[in-house]
């Protein structure tokens, strides 16, 4: 087990190094540079910069003092929050953007399973028309209609729930970008665990056990759940990651200081520093999760070890 | 980090709704928003007015801007303009002092200049200041930073002297890259000097909290001279960038200031908020550059009659539901050292007139209908209002020259990077907003020596003449009749076609008092109060 975890993690060194490079030599093809503004500068102007940030020097130099200092996990000045190091704002935000999707995470696993469970054992009814409906509903609108119109509903319209911003951090704060956030993905989970559960309870150990007289919520608990959460665990991975890492849609509508935006502030405003720090970020809450889920998996399914 | 953890654990048992922040004093506090979050606090990086308005309430330059947008006196109570206009005398504030207590002393403002032309500080802004003597060759790294024209007579006497007179040099004083650095502050604590809890600053407020894209927080600042007369406690900034989350948030009570909303809504935000709705028109021009260097717009009259074509009107009502106004000069109107600017001899005329008179030109220059095709592309950077007006425009140039038209749009770096780069193009956006309220800053974007923001490298030597004839003249009247001679000429061509003055859109709550419109947008919040 332990050598699997850290198998695991040195194949991790590799991978980072391959997204890095990637996305280095990406982000410099884009047309423009981070000093060119609406208002563009005197060319004097532009080579003070050019200068102090090293931008002047050949891309193969940068790559190399990039990357050295990236090893000592320096990530550099962010070139349009001019005050800021890429780590400083990435730690500033993230806590946020942590805690946001940790609860939209809880909210849409556990929403998820539930509806999906229900939906799957109560097959073909009504309640299970209208759960699926009710997902591929939430699946197909954006974030960025249900935002706007949970705000108007519950904090203009019934002025119940503050309208952005994250305040004291309280949970009424939390609310609404929550429920924006973790909406598509509650839908994903509930049609998952369906279409799972649906399977596991056609297996062949679910029949000897209803056979021998098992209640039917032991049956279905202990027993099918086990097996039907094993792709919902699968998923768990890149949607906690994608959910963690913040999202840029839900953050603006709602005036969240998380990290979500700067993936898209970033590369619009070719503030490469940036853009490879939530580069790097994405990439490290991708592979650990991914770790974590395999773990968990070791423990759901006998069939799968890791030594 | 190790609070935030905590408090995922214990607000997972909060279920309830919260209280609303109520405090036990009556602090007047202002919520305003801010259209998005400052790039940087340093006045030698700061380039964006969303800067400006935080950055002028944390500090006070020599000159400042009253609530109606004038140039009155700031950490400087006087000042004296020698003879030739090259040397200007300031005398400081007596009880002009930092928010730490120290007094604010002309050796401050020496270093602050001398640290924005410093080719290490890498400031953007560093040519605004460029009329300071020998500013610009330090800031090319030709000399030393104490050449530099500025100096410390005494304690509090600062004298400045010029490269040539230059009468618009007070506003350039009121811009925010000149307003001064703490040099102790500076001095200590490096680039840190900006942090909340280190920063040094001599305006009305002083920075308090500053957690980026949430708020960051001023209050006053009892060392301040005018403190008596500041009735704001504490000041909070939203840097919200989302326009419609920041109107959402002021129709929640949450803000009481918004700038920056969607042309769209104010028709709706007009029938429930009256006038809690601010249009105010700006310094700021939304125009079209022909490039002059290429067939067929390097022929004036296919440029003119491509710029009558376009319906103003149209673009200002039906794209900017009103706020926005046509535009037939370059300069925009309300620049008190300008007065009424020089229109195109076309802006009288009706729009049907205009489009016969632009079929005449185009037929004669020997293109469109029943001549070569014309083959136009619009550039512009991508935005839904600008594509709007490009597809109006468009229609506009279909309809009246049967021209085949099409629209690229690129990001706002990539749009001006291309133009910079002097890349080749027909017709593309551009915008311009005033450094400092004269209308040489919009007339020197046609000088064929401005490399950088004449797009279309636009040359006419009568033109540059007239504009260096101003730069020498000493008479303020003289020098007004030069430049609008310039901008005549400049209408009369149409290497640019201006479409729009833009305007400012905020939204006052009626709490506010002092608010007062102004083309300068200059809206310090020492000038302002709520009421409850």
């Amino acid at each position: 087990m332990l050598s699997f975890v850290l198998r695991r993690l040195a194949s991790a060194v590799p991978t980072l190094f391959i997204v890095v490079t990637i996305s280095f030599f990406l982000m410099r093809f884009a047309p423009g540079g981070p000093f060119n503004l609406e208002r563009p500068l005197p060319p004097a102007t532009m080579e003070n910069l050019m200068r102090t940030y090293q931008l002047d020097q050949p891309l193969w130099r940068q790559y190399v003092t990039y990357i050295s200092n990236a090893v000592k996990g320096d990530f550099g000045p962010s070139y349009i929050y001019k005050d800021n190091t890429v780590a400083e704002l990435i730690g500033k935000g993230l806590p946020y953007s942590v805690e946001l999707g940790f609860y939209a995470l809880l909210l849409a696993l556990i929403g998820g399973v539930l509806t999906g469970t229900v939906a799957a054992l109560r097959q073909n009814s009504l309640l299970d028309f209208s759960i699926m409906s009710l997902a591929t509903v939430g699946t197909t609108i954006p974030n960025f209609v249900v935002g706007p119109v949970l705000t108007l509903v519950f904090a203009i319209g019934l002025s119940l729930l503050p309208a952005g911003g994250w305040g004291d951090g309280s949970l009424s704060f939390l609310i609404l970008p929550m429920i924006a956030l973790a909406l598509p993905q509650l839908a994903v989970f509930a049609r998952l665990t369906r279409g799972s559960m649906i399977e596991a309870l056609h297996g062949d150990h679910i029949r000897t056990a209803r056979a021998y007289g098992l209640p039917s919520r032991v049956v279905v608990i202990t027993h099918a759940m086990r097996g039907a959460l094993l792709p919902v665990i699968s998923y768990l991975a890149p949607c906690a990651a994608a959910l963690m890492t913040g999202s840029a849609v839900v953050e603006t509508i709602f005036t969240i200081p998380g990290v979500g935006r700067y993936f898209v502030l970033g590369a619009l405003n070719r503030d490469y520093t940036l853009v490879m720090g939530t580069v790097v970020l994405i990439a490290i809450f991708v592979i650990v999760f991914n770790l974590l889920v395999d773990l968990l998996y070791g423990l759901l399914d006998p069939r799968v070890r890791h030594d | 980090m190790s609070s935030r953890i905590l408090n995922l654990r214990t607000a997972a048992l909060i279920g309830s709704v919260l209280l609303g922040t109520t405090s036990a004093f009556a602090e007047a506090v202002l919520h305003r928003g801010n259209a998005g979050e400052p790039q940087t606090l340093d006045q030698a990086h700061t380039s964006i007015n969303i800067e400006e308005f935080i950055l002028k309430d944390l500090y006070e330059g020599l000159t400042i801007y009253d609530a109606t947008g004038k140039i009155v006196p700031g950490a400087a109570e006087s000042w004296t303009v020698s003879e030739d206009g090259t040397t200007y005398t300031f005398k400081l504030r007596e009880n002009a002092n930092w928010s730490d207590g120290s007094p604010v002393t002309a050796e401050d403002f020496v270093f602050s200049f001398q640290r924005i032309e410093d080719p290490k500080t890498a400031a953007g802004y560093a040519n605004i200041l460029y009329p300071i003597k020998n500013a610009e060759k330090i800031n090319k790294g030709e000399l030393a930073t104490s050449e530099l024209g500025v100096r410390a007579v005494d304690a509090k006497t600062l004298e400045i002297t010029l490269e040539r007179p230059t009468p618009f040099f007070l506003e350039l004083l009121a811009h925010q890259t000149a307003l001064p650095v703490s040099k102790a502050s500076v001095e200590k604590n490096g680039a840190d000097f900006v942090k909340p809890g280190v920063m040094v600053s001599n305006g009305a407020f002083k920075l308090v909290s500053h957690v980026p894209n949430d708020s960051l927080v001023v209050e006053k600042n009892p060392n301040h001279w005018d403190a008596a007369n500041v009735k704001l406690d504490k000041v909070i900034f939203y840097p919200i960038d989302d326009q419609a989350a920041s109107v959402r948030r002021f129709e929640a009570k949450e803000m009481d200031l918004v700038y920056n909303f969607s042309a769209d809504q104010i028709d709706r935000l007009r029938s429930s908020y009256g006038d809690q709705v601010h249009i105010s028109p700006t310094l700021a021009t939304y125009y079209y550059a022909f490039d002059s260097r290429q067939e067929p717009y390097s022929d004036v009259r296919v440029r003119r009659a491509l710029s009558m074509a376009v319906d103003r009107d149209f673009l200002a009502k039906e794209i900017y539901s009103g706020s926005q106004i046509p535009a037939y000069s370059m300069v925009p109107p309300g620049m008190e050292t300008y007065g009424e600017p020089s229109k195109a001899d076309f802006a009288e005329m009706s729009q049907l007139d205009r489009e016969d008179k632009a079929i005449e030109l185009m037929k004669e220059a020997g293109y469109g209908e029943g001549g070569k095709p014309l083959n136009i592309e619009i550039r512009y950077n991508t935005n839904p209002n600008h594509e709007r007006v490009a597809t109006a425009v468009a229609d506009m140039w279909k309809n009246t020259f049967g021209a085949s038209v099409s629209l690229v749009n690129l990001d706002v770096s990539s749009h001006y990077a291309y133009l910079q780069e002097d890349g080749k193009f027909n017709v593309a956006r551009a915008g311009w907003v005033a450094d400092y309220a004269d209308a040489e800053n919009f007339l020197a974007l046609s000088l064929s020596t401005n490399e950088t923001f004449n797009y279309g490298q636009y040359k006419n030597p009568e033109f540059d003449d007239l504009m260096k004839r101003s730069y020498e003249e000493r008479d303020q009247a003289e020098r007004s009749k030069l430049l609008h001679e310039a901008e005549a000429l400049v209408m009369r061509d149409q290497p640019v076609a201006p479409l729009l003055t833009q305007a400012d859109l905020w939204l006052v709550s009626d709490r506010i008092k002092g608010w007062q419109d102004n083309a300068v947008n200059e809206h310090l919040s020492r000038f302002l109060s709520v009421s409850e």
